[in-house]
């Protein structure tokens, strides 16, 4: 099973100057972004045409429908995003210094904190359209998917062979065959297994971005998302059973139909001089690579692209690479003028916005709130940890059991985990215990099994000769664990655990209230602050919610898994 | 000069240096004319790190040198060139590509129609022994099929002139014997559809045996020592007489001293002035321990050395200078003589050759010393490695200066001169040294 370091770990980039003018950038993007969306709030949005949604299982296949063609929407702008992106960053030095940055700090900002005032925003540029709040709903989707794609396609870009750029160059390939011919097959194994983590979580947003409140407006999409939310106001319980039960067939579908022939498609593209020893090809794969019809289909199709990406689409013929001529200093003087300049205006700007309403005691309390999510996240890891790394190794070190429960836990990470909140907070309800404690696990419930599949990969992809040193030496018991497995695991448990923790931290803000009927629940957290902000239309208390949430992000990446994910991959690997 | 024939390629004062912050430039090429005629193959000879695969890229356009004239055609040349294809040492080939896509991928690029390309992507596949191979990828191919796709790969757009980097050695030696053969027959026959071939290689004798001519580069700066013209016939026998003296003569030259530079006065040496050649203290021993037994006795011809030991000369010759510098044998005309430190060294058992090794180490390598003794004035014996890397980069490549720390890190810890902590990245002493220190 394939492993790719996380976009948050790779890279050796230690902070710099251009990491802070990052910050004050996307900071003043979404303040600039709340502000637009808060002033069409105040102004009456003209009546959107609400479906109703029916609690008729019957409807379920068409909201499922519905709520798949904008997940696919999404990850079309995602993959159009990515290329573009990842690419500008990738060939231009001055573009990258500022992009890369941007995009680091963009994957931890809790996007789901922003759900309405997006919603708002995209309602503006087409007032009294439902295709306003469509693309809302594809938006919110989109930023769950794009950046660790656009980041991934980034790192290939970076990590190019060099003869193979020589020789499309000395074969003079243009810039865009050479997108097609180099670039982006090199990219496709890292892309695929990013596409389809995002895809995974993104059936999370999905559901969340269906339903949204602004004001007195309510926006019911039609989808699953949307009839779960109604269930829930309803207090429904045999219609979120449906839901759930529709969800499942959906990933399932998607899991058999798309995932696995791609991922088992993509491996034709990795970067090795050796034949690899396969698994066995996916049903659907067969399917398309046997049956004469969908061949054709295929050969037709890649006919088409061929013709495409063959065009030169270039005037201009290549040149040589100038290795001694130094990057003009004036030019990178005017370049760093200019993004100080911005960062110091978006920076102006966000002190004039946050000053004007709130005070330190705001930060106070929001840094509070911060820590108790904190401490919720760690002590969630800690248990977590305890019970799947277990689990995990004991799964990996028997190949049998590997090939049934590593599908099984990859397929539990693709499935909307807020699907699965209300039978608890129903519980919480009917028991009456403290939601600070029993909301938590929810938190965790869809991250917890990138945990395993990790740990299971970790301990499959322990070398046999290592296995069989350790059965001659009679090592068992707890030196077994500390001195064998846990550091032969530690790289992919720490890919797990980062995946995981990311997860629950943007979770929290869904997580750490709930509802049933007229039931509110909520718990002290930064996620309940941020809901609670939302809620109540305070958007200043929102941004500042926000922003306290990506540093609580960035600061555990920084401080404790991008140097634990080093020293790992340091110490645990020969050579 | 003769008027009709006008040179493919002419290359005049070309120069390669990288800018330097600290110090003087870094010079890879210096001084480099070099005219390519049609109809011959001309080999570029030398160690690794002496600028050979960098003319290749300048003469491939693939790299704009620092300063000097290329022309190709008598045109000064502005980027890769329509007339030239390149193959690779590598091999270079795109593992998501059939065997025919590969091979099909310049003519893409020159927009040539399908049905052409097929043809003519065909006609190269089956001249270059590969018929039957079209529909294979890459990883299903053993090294010597693979480089038969990269030549047909070259081979398909008709160059006018062929540039090989090092094509066969990262193949076996019947491999690479038997690829070679190939080519030299299709280009005696008039089979191979270019006009002329520049070969880079570090191989002596396959330069002798493909070559009609041989530049012989010398390393630091890069710069052609030698010009020679091979007059045999092809086919080449490699057991005439008369080819293996060539091959000695060569030899001969690789390793001529070079005339120490004149330095301003006679300041001591510099430590961090010279690069180190990453060799292991065991390859070292094994060639000590061969050389003072039979059948060599102490004194062994480098080319035959080299073909009992299945060296190439690139590995060969950086092993006998650092036995030289150490002081445990001596270079000379092609021969490698072994010193009575030489011999004590390879006769000592595990502990004592430690001690020869370090008092070697004391004697011949200032950076050693140097190491050792900023160790000792710090009063907690604990020195970091940036600063010696810095020092070292101040007189070369950050590359070569992370090889020579690594290799005196390797030598320093065999003779137990000093320990090296790799998490902090410093130097340090071995604890009973340190004792001796306190007391």
């Amino acid at each position: 099973m394939t492993n790719y370091t996380p976009p948050a770990l790779a890279g050796q980039r230690l902070p710099n100057r251009f990491d802070g003018a990052a910050m004050l950038l996307v900071m003043g993007l979404l303040i600039a972004l709340v502000e637009v969306g808060r002033g069409t709030i105040a102004t009456p949005i003209a009546q959107i045409q609400n479906t109703p949604i029916h609690l008729d299982p019957s409807w379920l296949p068409y909201y499922a429908l519905r709520s798949t063609a904008r997940m696919f929407l999404a990850l079309f702008f995602s993959l159009l995003f990515t290329f573009s992106y990842a690419t500008l960053a990738a060939k231009s030095r001055r573009a990258g210094m500022v992009l890369i940055p941007i995009l680091d700090i963009l994957q931890s900002v809790p996007i789901l904190g922003f759900l309405t005032f997006t919603t708002v925003f995209f309602l503006h540029l087409f007032p009294g359209q439902v295709m306003g709040a469509e693309l809302a709903s594809v938006f919110v989707i989109f930023t769950s998917q794009a950046w660790n794609m656009a980041f991934s396609f980034y790192q290939s870009l970076t990590t190019l062979p060099a003869d193979l750029q020589e020789a499309s160059r000395s074969f003079r390939l243009s810039p865009w065959q050479r997108f097609w011919k180099l670039d982006v097959p090199f990219a496709m194994p890292g892309l695929v297994w990013n596409t389809m983590l995002s895809m995974s979580g993104g059936w999370f947003f999905v559901v969340a971005s269906e339903a949204v409140t602004v004001g007195n407006t309510q926006f019911t999409l039609p989808g699953i998302g949307s009839y779960v939310a109604v269930a829930l106001a309803q207090k429904n319980l045999h219609a979120v059973i449906y839901a759930i039960l529709a969800m499942l067939v959906v990933i399932l579908l998607y899991d058999q139909l798309i995932f696995r022939p791609l991922v088992a498609w993509s491996g034709k593209f990795r970067f090795e001089t050796t034949a690899a020893i396969s698994g066995p090809e996916p049903w659907m794969l067969k399917l398309l690579r046997r049956t004469a019809l969908f061949r054709a289909i295929g050969e037709a199709i890649s006919e088409i692209f061929g013709t495409v990406f063959r065009l030169r689409l270039s005037l201009r013929q290549p040149g040589q690479v100038d290795e001694t001529s130094e990057p003009s200093r004036l030019v990178d003087g005017v370049w760093f003028v200019l993004i100080a300049a911005m960062a110091i205006y978006a920076g102006w700007q966000i002190v004039e916005y946050v000053s004007a309403t709130l005070h330190w005691h705001d930060l106070f309390t929001a840094l509070l709130m911060g820590l108790y999510t904190a401490i919720r996240v760690t002590v969630l890891m800690i248990i977590a940890a305890a019970i799947w790394v277990p689990v995990g190794v004991w799964i990996g070190l028997r190949p049998k059991a590997t090939r049934i429960a590593q599908p099984i836990a990859q397929f539990l990470a693709a499935f909307p985990a807020n699907l699965l909140f209300p039978p608890v907070v129903l519980a919480i309800v009917y028991f009456h215990v403290s939601p600070d404690i029993w909301l938590t696990p929810l938190m965790l419930i869809g991250t917890q099994w990138y945990l395993l599949f990790n740990v299971i990969a970790g301990a499959a992809a322990f070398p046999g000769d290592m296995k069989e040193a350790v059965a001659n030496f009679h090592i068992h018991g707890f030196l077994w664990w500390r001195k064998v497995m846990i550091p032969g695991i530690l790289p992919y448990f720490i890919t797990g655990a980062l995946t995981a923790s990311g997860g629950a931290w943007n979770a929290s803000i869904v997580a750490e209230v709930a509802s049933w009927g007229n039931a509110n629940l909520a718990a002290h957290g930064l996620g309940a602050y941020i809901a609670g902000a939302t809620a109540a239309g305070d958007t200043p208390r929102v941004v500042l919610g926000v922003v306290v949430m990506s540093c609580f992000v960035m600061f555990f990446n920084r401080i404790l898994w991008r140097p634990l994910y080093a020293y790992a991959t340091r110490r645990t690997t020969l050579g | 000069m003769d008027q009709q024939t006008k040179p493919l390629v002419s290359v005049r004062n070309c120069r390669q240096a990288y800018h330097k912050e600290a110090s003087a430039d870094l010079v890879v090429l210096d001084d480099v004319d070099l005219t390519l005629q049609e109809g011959e193959i001309v080999a570029l000879l030398g160690r690794s790190g002496s600028g050979k695969s960098t003319l290749l890229r300048i003469v491939a356009g693939l790299l704009k040198p620092t300063s000097g004239d290329v022309c190709w055609r008598g045109e000064p040349l502005k980027g890769p060139a329509p007339g030239v294809a390149m193959v690779f040492q590598s091999f270079a080939l795109f593992p998501w590509l059939t065997v025919q896509e590969n091979v099909e991928l310049g003519l893409e690029a020159l927009g040539v129609k399908k049905d052409d390309r097929e043809e003519r992507s065909e006609e190269a596949i089956d001249l270059i022994g590969l018929g039957g191979y079209d529909g294979a990828y890459p990883k299903e191919l053993s090294g010597g099929m693979r480089q038969r796709v990269g030549l047909a790969r070259a081979l398909v757009v008709h160059p006018d002139l062929l540039l090989m980097d090092e094509p066969f050695s990262a193949l076996d030696v019947l491999t690479a014997e038997t690829l070679r053969t190939d080519l030299i027959d299709l280009w005696m026959d008039g089979k191979l559809p270019v006009k002329s071939i520049l070969i880079v290689t570090h191989n002596i004798e396959e330069a002798v045996l493909m070559a009609d001519r041989i530049l012989v580069f010398s390393s630091n700066p890069g710069r052609v020592a030698h010009e020679l013209k091979v007059p045999f016939a092809h086919p080449r026998n490699r057991f005439d007489p008369a080819f293996r003296e060539m091959v000695d003569d060569i030899y001969g030259i690789m390793t001529r001293r070079k005339v120490p530079e004149i330095h301003t006065a006679a300041a001591a040496p510099n430590p961090f002035a010279h690069p180190l050649h990453p060799i292991g203290t065991n390859l070292m021993a094994g060639l000590l321990e061969t050389l003072s037994s039979e059948p060599y006795g102490g004194r062994a011809d480098l080319p035959a050395l080299a073909a009992a030991l299945q060296f190439e000369v690139d590995e060969l010759l950086p092993l006998g200078e650092t036995l030289s510098m150490l002081g445990f044998a001596l270079l000379e005309e092609g021969d490698l003589q072994i010193t009575a430190t030489g011999r004590r060294f390879a006769e000592a058992e595990t502990e004592d050759r430690k001690e020869i090794f370090a008092a070697a180490l004391r004697a011949h390598v200032p950076l050693i010393t140097e190491i050792r003794s900023v160790i000792d004035q710090r009063s907690n014996h604990r020195a970091a490695a940036m600063r010696f890397r810095d020092q070292l980069e101040d007189h070369m490549s950050p590359e070569y200066a992370e090889e020579t720390l690594r290799t005196v890190i390797a030598w320093g810890r065999y003779a137990e001169i000093f320990e090296y902590d790799e998490e902090a990245q410093q130097f340090g002493l071995e604890e009973e040294d340190e004792e001796e220190h306190e007391a």
